[in-house]
């Protein structure tokens, strides 16, 4: 028993990471209306950025410069990496609600179910 | 091409391909008329294909990949790019198919997007490309992922600029699922740097090796390679992950979906094999998890799944997309087989598939610009007054059936081929059966286009113009000359193979 908590006391940056992942996917899966799903894929992809930092941040341990002073430091790369995917969600997310701004435009609604009533064969 | 010919270029010539069309795109975006930045694409797209075969035919002479270190940083520390025979092979295909369909965008897009898009159009066209044929030439495993969200986002954006309503929801379909196939590739990438400390493709199957020997780590490299699979299959369309298609390709303006059947799934095939053969190796594949079983059988419900979906179907190109889930099955089962001759099979289908089914999307392209739809009740006897559109058609589809004497036929006879070395005999007999599928949709729409009584859309129509009929007929050319010459095909894919094979661990 407290074995199994300490394991999970040690990793629960990981269990947040599975979390986030799994719920998100969810939320893209089980809600009809346009931008909740598009929330869920904003959480889904928060969570890689924890899969990525958990590794790379090492405790007691300052950024990345080069001196004498510090001898460890966290791994600079997945921070970079995800300053990147970072980009990319943004991108995706502001893509994403611009087509959801026009599909309102067009059908008057963001409700799935309401779209495809309005559009049998769209599904 | 004399490789001289480039100058002080030569050695740059890998950036340049990603670089020319990513800035050909900001320029474009400054023109506001449509016209100046379908020429300015154009130019650009016609350097694209120079600068592809300039490598093949270097990288084919030499037998070694070229190397390209960014900023030079050697691998691993910096990002390199990496043109081998596989990868040229494939960013000749993109590249090309890229520029044929450009003289006959003009018209195409002039009619169906709103002049104050036009630009837009073009630009992101090119962004598109640019992602393409960074996927392909990159030998690093995030900057792969980079690549293929900005060739996913431009994907996005070309779908949602379709005329009907429904082409926004087709997008907003796909930018769900491809963007979680992206990010499930990335989860898989984030694995697998945590046990080997790289994103080098090289240099992860260096470290991979000793790696695995340890069961805790061997557990990661397993979901990693769970991951990545799942992932990139959402991204090619395998079955069954490939509702998001369908609708994407049947509502993107006809040029877009030419464009996307011919390279986009095919970039996403290049992952695929890099990732399984380069970096897990086939023997990891094989041995752990059952992935060339899973991918045997997907591939052959898709073969057969898939072309049931297009015989039934009533709009042409929703036809045609079914058929390219189909085709994605045959490349995937070669892929699958593992051996040379079903990898040659696989890998020339990669061309021939994108030199027959961009043809046929093409003239469907020119019968849209004619007649505005691309119904089966529509098209109604329209080969009658569009004899060489619809002649084009039929060359293309004799192809995609497999008939002797075409291209489709040389891919699916080394697929045969590979079948019968890997010893499943029935694989043989099932490609021949769902060739025979084919043979029933492109001989329905024949017999409608041909056949049928004009519909009265089909009576009043025209041929279409020659900027559109010189890249169909170039295209439909090409089916059959690949047919019969197959040393662009078959032999550099031989060559692809053994490479890749020379890497089973």
């Amino acid at each position: 028993m407290i074995e199994t908590l300490e394991k999970f006391a040690n990793h629960y940056n990981f269990f947040i990471t599975i979390f986030l992942m799994i719920s998100g996917l969810f939320i893209v899966i089980a809600r009809g209306n346009l931008i909740k799903k598009l929330i869920g894929l904003s959480l889904f992809q928060t969570s890689v950025y924890l899969l990525y930092l958990t590794p790379a941040k090492i405790l007691n341990a300052t950024a990345p410069i080069y001196d004498k002073h510090y001898a460890t430091y966290s791994n600079p790369l997945p921070h970079v990496l995800m300053l990147t995917a970072i980009v990319v969600g943004v991108a995706t997310i502001a893509l994403g609600l611009a087509l959801v701004v026009r599909i309102k435009e067009a059908y008057g609604t963001i409700e799935e179910d309401e779209i495809f009533a309005k559009d049998p064969e769209a599904e | 091409m004399s490789s001289s010919s480039w100058g002080t270029a030569e050695p740059h010539l890998p950036i340049l391909l990603v670089i020319v069309p990513l800035f050909g795109a900001l320029l474009v975006t400054f023109l506001r008329r449509g016209i100046l930045a379908w020429a300015l694409t154009l130019a650009v797209t016609f350097v694209l294909p120079l600068i592809a075969i300039t490598l093949l035919a270097k990288v084919l002479q030499t037998g070694q990949p070229i190397i390209y270190e960014i900023g030079n940083w050697p691998a691993p520390i910096g990002i390199v790019y990496k043109v081998d025979q596989l990868s040229a092979y494939v960013l000749c295909v993109i590249s090309v198919i890229g520029a044929v369909i450009m003289p006959f965008a003009r018209r195409s897009i002039g009619a169906e997007i709103q002049e104050s898009a036009q630009s837009w159009y073009y630009a992101v066209y090119l962004l598109c490309l640019t992602g393409l044929l960074g996927i392909v030439i990159t030998g690093d495993a995030f900057n792969a992922f980079v690549f293929l969200e900005i060739s996913s986002l431009a994907t996005y954006v070309l779908i949602a600029l379709g005329r009907h309503r429904r082409a926004l929801l087709s997008a907003y379909q796909y930018l769900i699922m491809g963007t979680i196939g992206a990010t499930l590739y990335i989860i898989g990438v984030g694995l697998l740097y945590v046990v080997t400390g790289t994103l080098n493709f090289d240099d992860m199957a260096t470290r991979l090796g000793p790696a695995i020997a340890d069961p805790g780590y061997r557990n990661a490299v397993l979901t990693a390679l769970g991951f990545i699979f799942v992932g990139v299959s959402l991204k090619l369309a395998l079955f069954p992950m490939h509702v998001w298609l369908p609708n994407a390709y049947a509502y993107a303006p006809s040029v877009a979906t030419a464009f996307l059947a011919g390279t986009a799934t095919k970039a996403a095939i290049y992952l695929f094999i890099r990732v399984i053969f380069s970096v897990f190796g086939i023997a990891l594949a094989i041995d752990s998890l059952p992935i060339p079983l899973v991918l045997i059988v997907l591939s052959i419900a898709a073969m057969f799944l898939a072309s049931f979906s297009a015989v039934f179907e009533e709009d042409a190109k929703r036809m045609l997309a079914y058929s390219s889930i189909a085709q994605v099955g045959y490349i995937m089962l070669g892929v699958a087989l593992a051996n040379q001759a079903s990898l040659t099979g696989s890998l020339a289908h990669i061309a021939n598939h994108a030199v027959m089914k961009t043809a046929l999307f093409l003239a469907l392209g020119a019968v849209f610009y004619r007649i505005g739809s691309v119904m089966y009740a529509d098209m109604a006897g329209i080969g009658r007054t569009m004899p060489l559109t619809m002649g084009a058609f039929a060359v293309a589809g004799i192809g995609l059936m497999g008939t002797p004497g075409t291209a489709g036929f040389i891919s699916k006879w080394y697929l045969g081929l590979g079948a019968i070395d890997a010893g499943h005999y029935s694989i043989v007999f099932m490609i021949v059966a769902s060739s025979l599928i084919s043979v029933i949709y492109i001989g329905r729409i024949t017999e409608v286009v041909w056949f049928r009584a004009p519909s009265e859309s089909a009576k009043t129509a025209k041929e279409a113009p020659l900027s559109m009929l010189i890249p169909l007929w170039l295209l439909a050319g090409a089916t059959v000359y690949l047919g019969f010459d197959t040393q662009a095909t078959v032999d550099v894919s031989a060559k692809a193979a053994e490479v890749l094979l020379g890497g089973i661990r």
